[in-house]
């Protein structure tokens, strides 16, 4: 994929504890613009709690992140200001029931960004198009299929126009037969050079348009590289280990 | 989504009297035995209730009160400002039926509020006689007008909703001293049930903001609000509203400097509010409580900072989800008006120990609690009512 110099996001060795609980030890990881990273690893290993971190929905006790030039400190303003700037799918989807759809996707841009009502409509109705639902935009979200709730939740966070999307597991909570509609709009998304960090097990995905894989385990990054020296020929034997599992099951 | 078509059932199963009793009340000997019994035990005290309501009880001292229950010593010039007041709640009732109310239930409702309210004009007679065919006619008009409005004619009713108490309040109390329009009304005049009413709305419309915001504070990163909000909370859940009330009247106005001294009615219109608000506040907590993590992520992810994260996404799935929590604690409130009695006030309660206390009346108590009791019931089965419709069609789409 097109990445030029600048690294958009740079973690620094950083570390967070949950109680005693050592969840990141010393992750360091630079990120350009445009490009695409995979992250993956074992249940527990600490990836959601790093791009937790990157939005600050974790908070870091130790270390740096910068995103887009911007220092995530304890300043409520930067981190607003990253959030701005990130957009993150869960899991989970996390609509809001009480909304439409086209509410769920025009709410930010209405509130944060200003915007006027039409303006970001819209754009929702756009972005809607852009994942392949307009019809649904006046339906609420618990009247959706998961796949379908997905896909809003992607538009949803493209509303507000963000440098770098974030993604935990987007496909894991989807039935088989809806993952793929899932991560045919990932596709698209990465071609049109957005920044994305990814966790995921989906190998496929990983093979179509990741740049850089990251092997998380215990709180540590294992290994990393290109899907090539990934797959072809992993350094570890951890990360042979792993792969070997969710590869032949 | 349930579907709203109605399939009639096959013709064997359409149900007929006999197969309805035989379904319902005699499907096996216990319930036979029950159906009986209860039978009888209604047919008893109904027997009894019945004939004392139609043959033994003396309804005159109704009759010649009844303005004094609903009104107190309300002045008569005066009184057309209730009236007025009373057009525009019903104009907003119509306007309400038609726009949230379901089909044919609606037109039903509306039609049978009309009827009573006609039927009502008959009943008693002078200028009440015209307003109370006006409030059936602006009733049906409101109906009428707002039939298939759109979503800006909700709002319209809505803010109506929300504007219509304080107009009401300041009608009543008046604001221009002496001769003017609108000549003060002190609060030593209201009574009867509209002093219940009034003393109602206020404790709803101050409570639930305030209830609300004890909610938040209780949940507050800064220690000294959260601490506030609990202290308060707890105390004021800790007594009972009865000894609230004795201090607002006995205690409150050693807190004030001297000269300034606020009417007793006021002062227990603060003591229901706080009182109020602190059940309020855990109530919403409840509400709050209930809503996932993800929902909090979502919003902050998304830039919106804390107070929007909470007003837009929140708080409204929140106080959604306890409207009938909440209803059940505002009829509870509407009831428990009726202590500021044993303070002094004349709420309907309070008139109706006065009314027992002319010579002329001596030994009506049935008479006088039943009808009070009914008119409590008859207010409380509305707002249950409407809380049962408001819980339908804010339920769109939940998941
Ligand atoms: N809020 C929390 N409090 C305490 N421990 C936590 C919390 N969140 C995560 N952890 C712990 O931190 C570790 C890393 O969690 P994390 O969710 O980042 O793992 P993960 O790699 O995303 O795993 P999965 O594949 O199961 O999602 C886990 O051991 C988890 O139990
Ligand atoms: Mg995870």
């Amino acid at each position: 994929m097109t990445a030029d110099k600048t690294p958009i996001i740079i973690a620094k060795d950083v570390h967070k504890w949950f109680g005693d609980f050592h969840a990141l030890r010393g992750v360091s990881m630079e990120v350009k613009q445009g490009e695409v990273i995979v992250i993956f690893g074992p249940s527990g290993s600490g990836k959601s709690t790093f791009i937790r971190t990157i939005n600050h929905l974790e908070e870091h006790q130790q270390g740096d992140i910068v995103v887009d030039g911007i220092e995530l400190s304890h300043d409520v303003r930067n981190i607003e200001k990253i959030r701005e700037e990130t957009g993150m799918v869960f899991q989970q989807f996390n609509l809001f029931p009480h909304l439409t759809v086209l509410q769920n996707i025009s709410l930010a841009p209405i509130w944060v960004k200003k915007w006027d009502k039409p303006r970001a409509e819209a754009k929702a109705m756009e972005l809607l198009k852009r994942v392949g639902i307009p019809e649904q935009a006046n339906k609420y979200p618990g009247q959706l299929s998961g796949g379908q709730q997905q896909r809003v939740a992607i538009a949803r966070a493209l509303a507000m126009e963000p440098k770098i999307m974030l993604f935990d597991e987007p496909t894991s909570a989807l039935d088989p037969e809806m993952i793929k509609e899932v991560l045919d709009a990932m596709i698209e998304l990465a071609k049109t050079g957005m920044t994305m960090l990814v966790v995921t097990h989906e190998m496929g995905f990983a093979r179509a348009v990741a740049d850089r894989m990251f092997f998380f385990d215990k709180g540590e990054i294992v290994e990393s590289g290109t899907p090539d020296e990934i797959f072809k020929a992993p350094k570890e034997a951890r990360t042979k280990l792993f792969l070997s599992q969710i590869l032949h099951h | 989504m349930t579907a709203n078509t109605t399939v009639k059932p096959p013709l064997a199963e359409r149900p007929t009297l006999l197969g309805w009793l035989r379904k319902n009340l005699f499907n096996s000997w216990g319930n036979a035995i029950l159906t009986v019994a209860a039978g009888w035990l209604t047919f008893v005290t109904l027997r009894g209730l019945l004939t004392w309501v139609f043959t033994e009880a003396d309804w005159t001292v109704i009759q010649t009160n009844l303005r004094l229950i609903l009104l107190g010593q309300y002045p008569i010039a005066e009184v057309w400002r209730i009236w007025v007041s009373m057009l525009l709640l019903a104009f907003l009732i119509g306007n309400s039926l038609s726009i949230w109310g379901k089909g044919k239930t609606s037109t039903r409702f509306t039609v049978g509020l009309m009827g009573l309210l006609f039927a009502l004009a008959f009943v008693v007679s002078g200028p009440s006689r015209t307003w109370l065919l006006a409030m059936g006619a602006v009733l049906g008009a409101g109906w009428w007008l707002a039939r298939g409005a759109g979503k800006a004619m909700r709002n319209v009713v809505g803010i109506g909703w929300v504007v219509w108490p304080p107009i009401f309040i300041l009608l009543l109390r008046g604001f221009t001293p002496d001769e003017g329009f609108l000549p003060l009304v002190g609060t030593n005049l209201w009574g009867g049930l509209m002093l219940t009413f009034m003393l109602t709305i206020v404790g709803i419309v101050f409570s639930f903001p305030i209830g609300v915001l004890l909610a938040l504070g209780r949940q507050s990163d800064l220690r000294i609000v959260r601490w506030f909000c609990i202290t308060f909370i707890e105390v004021v859940r800790g007594v009972p509203l009865i000894t609230i009330l004795f201090m607002a009247q006995l205690m409150l106005p050693l807190f004030l400097p001297s000269g300034l001294t606020i009417d007793r009615v006021l002062r227990a219109m603060v003591g229901i509010t706080l009182f109020s608000a602190a059940y309020l506040a855990e109530n919403v907590r409840g509400g709050l409580q209930a809503i996932p993590k993800g929902q909090y992520e979502a919003a902050y992810a998304l830039g919106l900072s804390n107070p929007l994260s909470m007003g837009l996404i929140i708080l409204p799935q929140a106080l959604r989800l306890i409207i009938p929590i909440l209803v059940g604690q505002f009829i509870a409130l509407f009831k428990d008006t009726a202590l500021v009695a044993i303070v002094g006030l004349f709420d309907l309660v309070g008139i109706a120990r006065t009314v027992l206390a002319q010579p002329a009346f001596l030994g009506t108590h049935r008479e006088v609690y039943a009808f009070i009791s009914l008119l409590y019931w008859v207010f409380s089965y509305a707002m249950s009512y409407v809380s049962i419709r408001l819980e339908d069609s804010l339920g769109v789409g939940k998941r």
